[in-house]
């Protein structure tokens, strides 16, 4: 019963990994990447630390796999948003087919900063991802 | 036993899939922040491998490696975004 238990949570997790990866490669913007890659993949890495608690079952083990989980959880949507904020700071382009884009024409690019009235300037003028 | 390790091989092999997929999107990134983004996806799978990996081989001492994986790729990630945001 817990080796059921054990595989299926593996099994779940493994998954939301693969689609996390699929997801890199078919995306078309780094924008919906990083929503793939960090979304599946926390899901998936939390599944397998659950199964490994559950395979052990011991309170040590159990607890630093919780603890993992945890962090993976608060620190995911973190990098993410750093990540995002940082590319859509030097320029890297949304995807062609996007319909809405809040920041555009907010974003300070000089002082990093998203301003709550629309500036001179427009996304047409920031500087090209290299 | 046996069942639970036939599972790890099996998803041992998918996770090695995970893994090509995005070292894929690490060498074509178009730009930095595809390839940072990549290795972080490299880093979180990692955690799943190596979780995946202790159940396999019943060494309960591996998760300390998983923590550490955790830590270290997210500080790595916040350092990649600080060095972006300082170089624009």
């Amino acid at each position: 019963m817990q080796d059921a238990v054990c595989a299926a949570l593996m099994i779940a997790g493994t998954f939301f990994m693969v689609v996390g990866g699929v997801g890199v490669i078919r995306f078309p913007d780094l924008y919906m990447r990083v929503s793939s890659s960090t979304k599946a993949s926390t899901l998936g890495a939390g599944f397998i630390l659950l199964s490994l608690a559950f395979h052990f079952n011991e309170l040590g083990t159990t607890m630093r796999a919780v603890a993992t989980i945890t962090f993976l959880v608060v620190t995911g949507p973190v990098s993410a948003h750093l990540i995002s904020r940082a590319a859509y700071g030097i320029g890297v382009r949304l995807w062609e087919g996007t319909i809405r884009d809040e920041l555009r024409g907010r974003y300070n690019p000089d002082t990093n900063v998203v301003e709550s009235v629309e500036l001179e300037s427009n996304e047409d003028e920031r500087p090209q991802a290299p | 036993m046996s069942e639970l390790t036939l599972t790890s091989a099996v998803v041992l092999s998918f996770l090695s899939v995970a893994f090509f997929l995005a070292f894929v999107r690490l060498l074509r990134g178009p730009t930095l922040p595809d390839r940072v983004v990549a290795l972080d996806l490299i880093a979180v799978v990692g955690i799943g491998f190596v979780s995946a990996y202790a159940i396999a081989s019943d060494q309960s001492i591996l998760l300390n490696v998983a923590s550490v994986m955790a830590l270290i790729g997210f500080l790595g990630t916040v350092a990649f975004a600080y060095y972006l945001r300082r170089k624009a």
